[in-house]
Order: C-alpha cells, then sequence, then structure tokens
C-alpha cells in the first residue's frame, strides 16, 4: 500500500508541488534566518573567539560587551596575579582611537595593545612576523580591512601596505605587517600594537587596562577561581565562552536584532507551515472519498494512518531538504559577498524538527478527520 | 411471504439474513429512521436488487449488509457471521475477505492505472504486489480490459471505468459482491453490458450480488427484486415476472 500512498500523493501534480514549495518555503526561511541570526550573533563575539588563548577574561564588572571599554587600574594586574590558582596573567588594552590614513583619510579604529613581553592574544598573521609589534612604531592591520575600510581613498583606493605610516592619535605608526581575523559585528578596524605603546597613544587616563587575560594553573576549577578573582579584586572573571555569550545577549538586546530576526523567523515558519498545512489538509480531505473505498474494501485504519505518514513524510522531507538546500546556496553567496551566514548542525536538526513536527500536527488533524469518517460515504454519489 | 421464505431457507443457502434490522440517524428531534425491522434473506447464487425511491433507506440496508455501518437493533448475518459479534478490526477484516464492492461514482483511485486499482483487494489482504499485478491483469482480460491495464481511469471511457470496479471487486473472490447504482452513471447500452458482465462474471452458487438501483433497465437481470419504501421492504418480486410484467 506503500506505493498506492506514493502513486495518490505525486498524483496531482498540482497539489504535489504546492505542498512541497510550501514546505521548502517555511523550512528556507525558517533555516536561512536561523544562520543568517546565527552569523550576526557569533560576528559579536568574532573578536573573543580569535583572542581565546586564556582561560579567563577579567574586567571591570560593568563591562557589557566586548568593544564596552570601561578600564580599570594598572595596579588590578598585580592583584590577578596574586590570586592563588592564576599560573599567569597579561594585560590587554583595547579602545577606540582615531587614525589618519597617509592621503589624509581619517578612520574610527579600535586598538589592541597586547603584552610586550609575551603578545599573548595575537591573531593569526599572514605577512610579517608576530613579533615584528616589537619594533618601534609597529602596528599591524587585518589585511581585508588594508584593501576596503584602511584603503586610501583620496589616492584612488590603493590599499595600505607594510611600511605605510599612518597616524594614531596623532602618533606616528608604521604598518609592519597584515593579519587575518574572523569578520566581526563592528567593523571599526582593529589595529593591533603593543600594550606599551597603545597606553602611549591613547589619551592619558588614570585608568588604562582594559583586559586581563589570565591562564588558571591546572586542574583549577575556573568557577572557583573566578569567585575568588571576584571576592579579592572586586572584578569579573569570565571564560572565554560566557563572555561571548554575555556579549551576544548584551548586544542583541540592545540593537533589537534578536526581536527582528525571531519575528521574520516565527512569519516565515507560521506561514510556510500553515500554506503546507492546509495544502496537505485539503490533499487528504480531496482523497477522504478513495480513503472511505479503501476502509471499505478492509484496509485498516492503521494503515491508513501508515499512508496518510508516508504522504507527508515524503513530502515534509522534499520539501525540506529542498528549503534547507536554498538556505545552504544562499548562504554560500552571503559568505562569498561577507554577509553573516553560519549554519551549526543544530540549525538543520532543530529546523526538521520544527517543520516535520508542524506537518505532522497538519497531518494528525487530517488524521482525524479520515479516523471520523464513515466509510458508507462511498455509497453516496 | 418474506417471513415464509426465511423459515424455509436453510443455513448454508443463505448468504445474507437480516431479522428486524433497524438503524436511525441522528438523535431527538432530529432523528431520522431509515430502517424499520427490516427482514430480508439473500440466497447464494443470486443476484438481489434493492429498489424504491430515493430515501427509503437502500443505500443504508446495503451498507449494513456490508458491515461499514452498525446496526442499531436486530440480527444481520452474512454467510454465517455477525458483525455485532465482531471488533472493529475483524469486521474490517473480514469485509477485505469476503465484500467486493462497485461504486456508483467507480471511487477508482486517479493516480493508479486500471490493473493498480484493480490490486488493492488483494494488497489489503496482503498479496505481494507482483502476485497482485499479475492476479489484477488476469482479471482486466476477463472483463475484456486486458490492453488497457496501464491505462489511468481519466483515459477509460464510463463503462470502461465501471468494467474496471467490477474487476476490482471480484479479484479477491469475494463470496458476497454489493454494488451501489452500478449502471446509473452508464447510457443504457453500456450499462446493459455491465450488468450482463457482472451476472456472467461474478454469479456463481456459492456467491451473491445485492444490487442497489432505481435504474428500471436492469431490473430484468434481477433473481428477486425487494421493494423498499419508508424504511420497510413492502414487497419481494421474482425477477423473471418483474421483466415480463413490467413496472
Amino acid at each position: 500500500m506503500n506505493l498506492i500512498a506514493l502513486k495518490m500523493l505525486v498524483g496531482d501534480r498540482l497539489k504535489y508541488i504546492s505542498l512541497v514549495a510550501g514546505i521548502a518555503f517555511a523550512a528556507l526561511l525558517v533555516t536561512q534566518q536561523s544562520s543568517i541570526f546565527t552569523g550576526f550573533a557569533r560576528q559579536m563575539s568574532a573578536w573573543i573567539r580569535d583572542t581565546n588563548v586564556a582561560d579567563l577574561w577579567v574586567m571591570d564588572e560593568q563591562v557589557e560587551f566586548v568593544d564596552d571599554f570601561k578600564p580599570m587600574a594598572e595596579t588590578k594586574l598585580q592583584r590577578i596575579r596574586s590570586v592563588d590558582g592564576v599560573q599567569w596573567a597579561v594585560p590587554l588594552y583595547k579602545n577606540y582611537l582615531r587614525t589618519r590614513l597617509p592621503d589624509g583619510t581619517a578612520v574610527q579604529t579600535r586598538v589592541v595593545g597586547l603584552d610586550d613581553a609575551t603578545l599573548t592574544g595575537a591573531p593569526e598573521i599572514v605577512e610579517g612576523r608576530v613579533e615584528d609589534l616589537r619594533r618601534d612604531r609597529a602596528v599591524m592591520i587585518n589585511i581585508r580591512h588594508a584593501s576596503t575600510l584602511l584603503a586610501l581613498k583620496r589616492d584612488g583606493n590603493k590599499p595600505l601596505k607594510i611600511g605605510d605610516r599612518i597616524s594614531i592619535n596623532d602618533n606616528e605608526a608604521i604598518v609592519v605587517g597584515f593579519y587575518r581575523a574572523t569578520r566581526e559585528f563592528f567593523w571599526d578596524p582593529v589595529i593591533y600594537t603593543t600594550y606599551t605603546k597603545a597606553l602611549n597613544w591613547a589619551p592619558r587616563e588614570r585608568k588604562q587596562l582594559g583586559f586581563i587575560l589570565v591562564k588558571a594553573q591546572e586542574n583549577q576549577d575556573l568557577t572557583q577561581l573566578a569567585e575568588r578573582i571576584k571576592s579579592q579584586t572586586g572584578l569579573v572573571a569570565y571564560t572565554g565562552d560566557q563572555f561571548a555569550n554575555k556579549t551576544m545577549t548584551d548586544l542583541l538586546s540592545r540593537t533589537g536584532i534578536l526581536i527582528n530576526f525571531g519575528i521574520t523567523i516565527a512569519l516565515g515558519f507560521v506561514i510556510g507551515v500553515l500554506v503546507a498545512g492546509q495544502t496537505f489538509f485539503n490533499f487528504v480531505l480531496d482523497n477522504l472519498r478513495h480513503f472511505a473505498a479503501l476502509k471499505a474494501m478492509g484496509l485498516r485504519n492503521l494503515a491508513i494512518i501508515r499512508m496518510v505518514l508516508l504522504q507527508l513524510l515524503t513530502v515534509g522531507l522534499i520539501g525540506y531538504g529542498i528549503g534547507l538546500g536554498g538556505a545552504v546556496i544562499t548562504g554560500a553567496i552571503f559568505s562569498r559577498v561577507g554577509l553573516a551566514f553560519e549554519m551549526p548542525w543544530q540549525i538543520p536538526v532543530l529546523g526538521a524538527v520544527a517543520i516535520l513536527g508542524c506537518c505532522l500536527g497538519a497531518g494528525i488533524i487530517s488524521l482525524v478527520r479520515v479516523m471520523r469518517m464513515e466509510p458508507g460515504i462511498v455509497f453516496r454519489a | 411471504m418474506t417471513m415464509t421464505m426465511l423459515e424455509n431457507a436453510t443455513a448454508t443457502e443463505i448468504a445474507v439474513a437480516c431479522r428486524r434490522v433497524t438503524k436511525t440517524y441522528g438523535t431527538g428531534g432530529s432523528a431520522v429512521t431509515a430502517l424499520r425491522g427490516i427482514d430480508l434473506d439473500v440466497r447464494a447464487g443470486e443476484l438481489m436488487m434493492l429498489v424504491g425511491p430515493s430515501g427509503c433507506g437502500k443505500t443504508t440496508l446495503i451498507s449494513v449488509i456490508a458491515g461499514i455501518l452498525d446496526r442499531d437493533a436486530g440480527d444481520c448475518t452474512v454467510f454465517g457471521h455477525d458483525y455485532s459479534q465482531m471488533t472493529q478490526g475483524e469486521k474490517t477484516r473480514y469485509r477485505g475477505e469476503t465484500i467486493g464492492f462497485v461504486f456508483q461514482a467507480f471511487n477508482l483511485l486517479p493516480t493508479l492505472t486500471a490493473a493498480e486499482n484493480v490490486s488493492i483487494p488483494l494488497l489489503i489482504n496482503g498479496a505481494s504486489r507482483a502476485t497482485a499485478m499479475k492476479k489484477a491483469k488476469e482479471m482486466l482480460a476477463r472483463v475484456e480490459l486486458g490492453d488497457r491495464a496501464h491505462s489511468l481511469p481519466s483515459q477509460l471511457s464510463g463503462g470502461q471505468q465501471q468494467r474496471v470496479a467490477i474487476a476490482r471487486a471480484l479479484i479477491h473472490d469475494p463470496k458476497l459482491i454489493v454494488c451501489d447504482e452500478p449502471t446509473s452513471a452508464l447510457d443504457h447500452e453500456t450499462g446493459h453490458k455491465v450488468m450482463e458482465l457482472l451476472k456472467d462474471v461474478a454469479l456463481k452458487e456459492d456467491r451473491a450480488l445485492v444490487i442497489v438501483t432505481h435504474d428500471a433497465r436492469i431490473f430484468e437481470f434481477a433473481d428477486r427484486i425487494a421493494r423498499m419504501d419508508d424504511g420497510r421492504i413492502m414487497k419481494i418480486e421474482n425477477g423473471d415476472d418483474f421483466a415480463v410484467n413490467g413496472k
């Protein structure tokens, strides 16, 4: 009877295509929008993940996200180093500073100062050597930004190159290399230098220490270490994942991205599922007479349920496959042009569960009609 | 007259035996009584027609006989089996094995070929697809549609579709065949051919046919005709007499 169920399904091409298209549309919207949302969310914490070499990030308790500059006193570094369970702790500077390019173009940039001795938290260098950062006035810039955000716009968009001299907060700096980094949610270019140089270039303030990267001693419980840091220094300590989540949560609530994407995903889901559900329901109703005939001829309810579920599963999987394929293709295109798109395995799995679950819901409603149907309707013309 | 026949009939001769069968649809003020104490016997080897005006209870009676509608009271057995003693599953299985259906609107699945439609009862009864298709083609040949086995219903005329439906009703060798207005959608000549086919192919000594109709043109094919009105059997006549005497 399975083959008969499938023939019933695909026999009416128009209805079959409508069914598959409805489900594909819902699947496309759900998986694509979720992936774009995930892409944005991960971009928000991309710098944390790229810099994630330590066990804990220590910062002022008022810091809410990664680019929220609320500096600490320099003395805090020594206090952290003296906390029981800390193997090592290094300073990390990060703040917005004005940069002027060789052609005079002014750009708002984020300057990151790495610990002079260890250069802990350095990005992936693609041109030059990380040690070059210790040279006088040395900075490294993102290779992607060299020909985009930091290109010499007043000089025919020429890319910035090694040896070029730029001005950071009216202090001369020399490009000594390029690095590669994950694309971030905030677009301002990140310029790497050493901690000491960053402090020299930054406006004078009483407190200038942005973050402290902490490596815990072996077998240390990070939660307990974070609590000790909090109780002894008044600073908060997060693991990289915790800080990334805190950043994402904060930015999502500040920007309304979560609500906007949530609405889009929900709308797409509801519209797609309603279309698919309604079409499937109509499909079953249209076939009610045939199911009644089969029932009269001795087909048991269980077999009819199996037929309807097979039909449902078939259109559900084909529709979902097409929708997911569409999302993957658009994702590949998005990624190529630099738009946020990230599809971890959870999205296709949860998408499939949601879409097939809703199809099943529509199927169950249809099945109620089929089960309640009197086979005697076959005797009515 | 009916009671006399019932008393004389032996259990082995009787395919369908109904006693004081009643059926009411709805409740309270909107209740409609469709059957008011039906007594009817259909013998094996007999073609019984149920005739009467619309709403007289013909379809309800055939539904009760076929086991697709539960009666409210009375007894009804088909080849000695009482539906009221069966579970829903047993009833469905019994129906699948024992009864063949021919519907007024044919009820062929439009997306299946003629052979696939005919094979359905065998598939329901657990036959393999290959076996069912082989037998379906043989059965189609018996109803002179061997060359249309791969045609869809939409590619067949009304008469051909009804012949496919007859082949479907007979393929699993049922003991009782119930037909609901089998000729009402067909022209006179085609209707006659369908009835000839039903009588030639379907009727055997151990098999009974019950046909609901108000198509007077086919009354001549009946062995007996039960005339119904207002939920009762008013009269049972021999088909031959009826054909000779006219309406």
